[in-house]
């Protein structure tokens, strides 16, 4: 049999140039016990292969994010390698990092490359989170290859003996003004030497050297669209993901469940597994369990295998799914916050014209990565590396270091594309249950999750109930909202916590309190003289050791709350006879007050701008109801988050024999100040857009008072091709309201279209029927069930 | 164990493994062919997609010793140093997000426009549908599968007028 052991070759190449430039640098912090490092890198190449040696034996201290060389290496053939402490959702940062510092550099953008995420060879900017990488942490990368760009500047005056300001610039060139003979290459003053220069600031967000960025006017790379330089890779093939790892004398484990939550384990029959070829060993602390073997399909049918007693809780972890509603509108709610109230909303009511109540649901839905969760762990040379796709390297670090009691300098964590992961994933499970494994038995694990585990048991976002009542005034004047959110995110779970992590759990830690979970309040502008602003946490039954785990996932509460709160705007609107359009632009424009990212001139701008692309015509909504078999609308919904601003238009058809919804069209407008690249914003925007109509359509976690029942794409669905709108348009604003001040900063884009798509497709549906939708998804049968009702 | 031989991307395999073992597992671990991956192992996704016969086909459910004809996969698609109209097209259209699924996504879509080359939308979403992607890149999928559509065909006209002239 052939065998082969590789690390993924780029990550190969990378990592091993990277820490010999590092090393003989002295840019590594080295807080302790140094001498014991060895130089050797744990791959080597041989012949026309690789062979295989231990990994390097450490230990990996920290990067000084003080120091240039830290950030930015130029080698002696002019190219750059951008080292920056961020990882990918497949959004491809990577590509708009390269664009922002090679624009500040000065050096062209296809001479660079760009190493992520991996924790000892890049400084920590936190890995994904926040829809930040662009809009915070871009800023550091954007000053620091500025400071490199001035330092070359000085370098290249001193050789030719001549003021800097009378030195051009330009594709990694430095010429002396008026004498074209006078030219010296970035590669040529630096390559492949340091540049030796501190930075300051006092957190890695800060970091500054002494340069000023360019302004927006001076950017050449930003603001086009190069290709995403890791698409061919995954293209043709050649790329190696996370999951592709292999190590010499890996072995593969899997892990064994309980088949309900809080589920005691009793006893494990060994003995039903130990003739399986390959076994190597049951691994078992408290409640956790997974089987060893040789081989990955000997590992899955030992994990299928394996004979295991458990006893079952005394009460119940969860209510059922389908009771899941009732049961949090009656527990006590574990938090509270303070309501926030404006005005008098009680006197508006007392006086309104008219009232309206309505309630909302959004289910738990999951990430359901589409690769179940994964990672290799290497625990050769008394050090533990973990090759992962988490989106958090450095916090799984740190965390696993804690969790194994290990010396955080002898774990490293390499990160590596993964399947979409877009928040608080089983990634981080995954990463844990390797490392421990791993150390446990001294050979290399590839652990790897099963589907019905991955969509059982990955963290979820919280389910919710809305109550939602509006005044108006006998002019139709929206004159008093209250929401009233609960959100099932009791014991909400941070990311690669030592004592919240899966396993952790089953092997019986607990952090002292759990935590205490949010339910968000929406986010718009608009100017309403009475509110009120109601948010409360309700727990499950079972708060640890449970598959109902609450997670982030992409905003981790902006779909639900906008859900509620747009949906609800559109009611109002449907009650006051205005058009929904309309509606809104005199809730933005009835007052003129901004704030510093002038979030109310963009909304106005990012409304209208959807509005028109769509070709908006103003009527309320519903429309008369046509006669046919399908029936058609339009449905509008705003939000922001953060700074960025989005506006999305659905065009559905429902089906009214079969209750089936297809958004034929879907508008969005979308203002994230200065955009990188506008092809990636667009595709990122398509992306974050239809994963929400996915969850609105579709995604719902379903449990009985056991378990968790939904365990695989047909009982947790997920939208097809065949949802697809047939036009998607995307318009990218530039809602800066001062002219003279055309430079707004780049904001992130990540996350804010995961939010309004729920309502804007709920209150399309109304248009088209007069049907009110107050709870996600909308399945067939639940459209059908609720057109029935109201006769359509 | 026993011996089982395989063909794939036009190399001769055998490899000393239990029979039964889904193909997957033998391409990823065996032959270090990573472009099929796991996705489900229930033949529910297509991110394991091979093509078998001009079949797309879920190697996660398919027995290794089932299978008697040359395996293509994704590395094998690209012929003399140059990528598949369909890759071509994937890179044109900046297809993927995280790309994780793009295997199935590809090979399926190869395998439609050989049977298809002039495929309706309908016949585009119809011959899709079951292959899954979590980033929603569908859209993209979509547009893209009509470009190297005509990209195909193009070229087929153009050997055709070789062969005439």
């Amino acid at each position: 049999m052939t065998t082969f052991t590789k690390i993924p070759k780029h990550i190969e190449d990378a990592l091993t140039s990277r820490r010999k430039f590092l090393k003989t640098s002295g840019l590594l912090v080295v807080s302790f016990g140094a001498a014991a490092a060895g130089a050797g890198s744990f791959l080597m190449r041989s012949g026309a292969g690789l062979a295989a040696v231990p990994q390097a034996t450490g230990p990996y201290p920290d990067l000084d994010y003080r120091q240039l060389d830290s950030w930015i290496v130029i080698h002696q053939d002019n190219t750059a390698t951008f080292h920056v402490g961020k990882t990918d959702c497949g959004q491809g940062t990577g590509t708009a990092f390269r664009q922002m510092m090679s624009d500040e550099l000065d050096i062209p953008y296809d001479k660079t490359t760009c190493i992520m995420g991996s924790t000892d060879v890049t400084v920590d900017q936190g890995g994904s989170g926040g829809s930040d990488a662009i809009q915070t942490d871009g800023l550091p990368m954007r000053r620091v290859a500025a400071e490199a760009r001035r330092v070359l500047l000085e370098m290249a005056a001193t050789r030719f003996s001549v003021p800097v300001d009378q030195l051009s610039v330009a594709d990694g060139v430095i010429t002396v003004k008026g004498d074209a003979s006078k030219r010296v290459t970035y590669g040529e003053l630096i390559g492949g030497r340091k540049f030796n220069v501190a930075l300051s600031g006092n957190n890695i967000n800060a970091t500054t050297g002494r340069a000023p960025m360019k302004t927006v006017q001076e950017l050449k790379v930003v603001g086009q669209s190069p290709q995403r330089y890791d698409i061919p890779p995954k293209v043709d093939g050649s790329l190696k993901w996370a999951v592709d790892v292999k190590l010499p004398g890996m072995v593969h484990a899997r892990n064994v469940r309980p088949p309900m939550a809080g589920a005691k384990l009793i006893s494990i029959d060994e003995s039903s597994v130990r003739t399986i070829p390959g076994f190597i060993r049951v691994i078992n602390s408290g409640n956790y369990v997974a089987v060893v073997c040789e081989r990955e399909e000997q590992a899955v049918r030992a994990a299928q295998t394996l004979k295991v007693n458990w006893e079952k809780p005394a009460t119940a972890p969860f209510p059922s799914s389908e009771d899941l509603y009732k049961y949090m509108r009656t527990v006590a709610p574990t938090s509270r916050a303070n309501p926030i109230v404006t005005g008098n909303p009680d006197a508006a009511f007392a006086s309104a014209a008219q009232t309206i109540e309505a309630e909302y649901e959004v289910p738990f839905q999951g990430h359901t990565a589409f690769g179940p969760a994964h990672a290799t762990a290497d625990p050769s040379n008394g050090q533990m590396t973990i090759y992962t796709n988490d989106m958090k390297s450095y916090g799984m670090r740190n965390g696993v270091a804690t969790f194994l009691g290990m010396p955080r300098e002898n774990v490293r964590v390499v990160w590596m594309e993964g399947p979409q992961a877009y928040g608080r994933t089983a990634a981080d499970d995954a990463g844990f249950e390797a490392a421990y494994i791993a150390k446990e038995i001294g050979r290399p694990v590839r652990m790897q999750w099963m589907r019905h585990e991955e969509t059982a048991w990955d963290t979820k976002g919280p389910a919710f109930t809305f109550k939602m009542r509006g005044a108006l005034d006998n002019q139709g004047n929206l004159t008093a909202f209250e929401y009233d959110a609960r959100a099932a995110d009791h014991g909400h779970l941070g990311y690669n916590e030592p004592d919240t992590v899966l396993i952790a759990q089953l092997m019986g830690r607990r952090p002292r309190t759990p935590a205490v979970g949010s339910a968000d309040r929406p986010a718009d502008m608009y100017e309403i003289p009475n509110k009120r602003l109601i948010t409360q946490v309700v727990p499950l039954p079972l708060v640890f050791e449970t598959p109902l785990r609450m997670g982030n996932l992409r905003d981790p509460n902006g779909p639900q709350c906008t859900f509620a709160a747009e949906s609800f705007i559109d009611e109002m609107a449907a009650a006051a006879k205005a058009d929904p359009y309309e509606f809104r632009m005199k809730l933005l424009t009835a007052s003129t007050a901004d704030d510093n990212a002038f979030r109310r001139a963009r909304s106005i701008a990012t409304l209208k701008a959807a509005a028109e692309a769509f070709r908006w015509d103003p009527r309320p909504s519903p429309k008369p109801r046509g006669s046919g078999n399908i029936l058609t609308g339009r449905g509008i919904a705003y939000t922001y988050r953060s700074q960025t601003v989005a506006v999305q238009i659905a065009e559905v058809e429902v089906n009214r024999q079969t209750g089936h919804v297809w958004v034929k069209r879907m508008v969005c407008a979308h203002d994230c100040g200065l955009v990188i690249n506008p092809e990636g914003l667009i595709r990122t925007i398509e992306g974050g857009m239809l994963h929400s109509l996915s969850r609105t359509l579709h995604e719902e976690v379903q449990f009985d008072t056991e378990k968790v029942t939904s365990v695989d794409w047909l009982t947790h669905p997920t939208m097809t091709h065949q949802d697809t709108p047939e036009r998607i348009d995307v318009v990218i604003v530039n809602g800066d309201p001062n002219p003279k001040r055309p430079d707004l900063p780049h904001y992130g884009a990540g996350e804010t279209v995961c939010k309004p798509t729920l309502a804007a497709v709920a209150n399309a549906i109304y248009d088209a029927t007069g049907v009110r939708l107050r709870r996600i998804p909308f399945r067939d049968a639940r459209v059908l069930a609720a057109l029935r009702t109201a006769g359509v | 164990m026993a011996n089982v031989t395989l063909r794939v991307n036009g190399a001769t395999h055998t490899v000393d493994i239990e029979p039964s073992t889904p193909l997957l597992y033998i391409l990823r671990n065996d032959l270090n062919l990573q472009g099929p991956r796991f996705g489900c192992g229930v033949g529910q996704c297509g991110a394991c997609t091979v093509i078998i016969n001009g079949v797309a086909t879920r190697s996660c459910i398919t027995p290794t010793s089932s299978v008697q004809s040359e395996i293509t996969t994704l590395e094998g698609l690209a012929k003399d140093g140059k990528l598949h109209p369909v890759q071509q097209a994937w890179i044109q259209e900046q297809v993927p997000q995280c790309g994780f699924c793009q295997n199935g996504q590809i090979m399926t879509a190869k395998a439609l426009l050989d049977r298809t080359p002039n495929p309706t939308d309908t016949q585009i979403r119809e011959g899709m549908a079951r292959t899954l992607c979590r980033c929603m890149t569908y859209y993209r999928i979509q547009a893209a599968i009509k470009l190297a559509a005509r990209t195909m065909r193009a070229s087929v006209e153009t050997s055709k007028k070789e062969v005439l002239a």
